[in-house]
C-alpha cells in the first residue's frame, strides 16, 4: 500500500493531516498499535518541520508486511549543520512559530527516537528529504 | 481519577465529551509546546495547554491523548471543539493558570507525569 500526500507550506492549520489519515490508515489495516504511535508522531514532527521550516513538499507511505516506510520531501533551504539540528533544544523557529506550539528544538531528537531508521539528506538552497523507517516486528496486518 | 473530578478539581467547563465523564486517568502533562509532549507523553494523560490552536487538538489526537485542558481563561473557537467531538476526545476550559491547575490536579490524586534524565 502507497499513500501520497501534498502538505502545502506555510499553512499551520493544515498541518498535521498527513500523519493523521497515514496513522487512521495505519490503523484500519490492523498494524500494531506500538508501531502505529511511533510512525505518526515522527511523521507528525516530519510534517510540521516540512510545513514550517521546508515551505512544503510530498510526503509517501509505504506499507510493507515487515515495516513502514515515510518519505518526506521538500525544496525548502536546506539543514547547513545536520548535528547542530539534531541537538536536543536546537532551534531557528521565530518566536511566532513558538506562539504556535513549535519550536521546541525536540522535533529531529523525537523522530530519531521514535523511528528504527532515521535518514536526512538536505542540500543548502535545494531541500530536504527525511526517510523514516518503522519496523513492524513481524506482526502480521490484516 | 476520572474525568468528571478533573472537571470539578479545575471548576472547568466541560465543551465537549461527556461520554468521556466515567474515564479514568492517572498522568497529566502541562505543556505549551507540542514537541515536549511528544517527547514526553507514554501514558494515558490528560494534557493540560495554553496553546489554543488546532495543533493542540492534532498532538493530542495523534498521542492517544482523550482529555485536553485550555488553562488561563481560554476558550477554544467552535471549530477546534468539534475536532475534538470527531477525535472523540474530552476538552475542558478553566480559568486557572497553568501552575494553579496543574498543583490542583496533583492535589485531587493525579500524580503520574513521566520524568527525563538531566543532560
Ligand atoms: N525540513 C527542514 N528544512 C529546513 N530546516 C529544517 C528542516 N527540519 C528541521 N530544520 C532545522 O532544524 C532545526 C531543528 O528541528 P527540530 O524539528 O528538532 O526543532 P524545531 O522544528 O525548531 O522545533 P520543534 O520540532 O520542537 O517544534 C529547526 O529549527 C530548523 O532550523
Ligand atoms: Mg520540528
Amino acid at each position: 500500500m502507497k499513500l501520497c500526500y501534498d502538505v502545502p507550506g506555510a499553512d499551520l492549520s493544515l498541518a498535521g493531516k498527513a500523519s493523521a489519515e497515514v496513522k487512521r490508515a495505519l490503523g484500519r489495516l490492523g498494524v500494531d498499535p506500538g508501531a502505529i504511535k511511533r510512525t505518526a508522531v515522527a511523521m507528525y514532527e516530519a510534517e510540521m518541520n516540512m510545513v514550517i521550516h521546508g515551505g512544503g513538499g510530498v510526503a509517501t507511505a509505504e506499507l510493507s508486511p515487515d515495516r513502514v516506510v515515510i518519505t518526506m520531501a521538500d525544496r525548502g533551504p536546506g539543514i547547513p549543520d545536520l548535528e547542530l539540528a539534531m541537538r536536543e533544544g536546537y532551534s531557528t523557529a521565530p518566536a511566532w512559530i513558538r506562539e504556535m506550539g513549535f519550536g521546541a528544538g525536540m522535533g529531529l531528537p523525537n523522530m530519531e527516537r521514535n523511528a528504527d531508521e532515521l535518514h536526512i539528506d538536505s542540500t543548502p538552497g535545494k531541500g530536504t528529504t527525511v526517510t523514516i523507517v518503522v519496523n513492524l516486528g513481524g506482526v502480521a496486518q490484516k | 481519577m476520572k474525568v468528571r473530578d478533573i472537571v470539578a478539581a479545575l471548576e472547568g467547563i466541560l465543551l465537549t465529551g461527556e461520554d468521556m465523564l466515567d474515564v479514568d486517568i492517572e498522568a497529566a502533562c502541562g505543556a505549551d509546546l507540542m514537541s515536549d509532549v511528544m517527547a514526553f507523553v507514554k501514558e494515558n494523560v490528560v494534557l493540560l495547554t495554553g496553546l489554543v490552536n488546532p495543533q493542540s487538538i492534532r498532538t493530542a489526537d495523534l498521542m492517544d491523548i482523550r482529555v485536553v485542558v485550555f488553562v488561563r481563561g481560554k476558550m477554544p473557537p467552535k471549530d477546534m471543539i468539534a475536532e475534538a467531538q470527531r477525535n472523540g476526545m474530552a476538552v475542558i476550559a478553566t480559568k486557572y493558570s497553568m501552575f494553579l491547575a496543574c498543583g490542583r490536579l496533583y492535589e485531587a490524586g493525579i500524580r503520574g507525569g513521566g520524568t527525563r534524565e538531566i543532560r
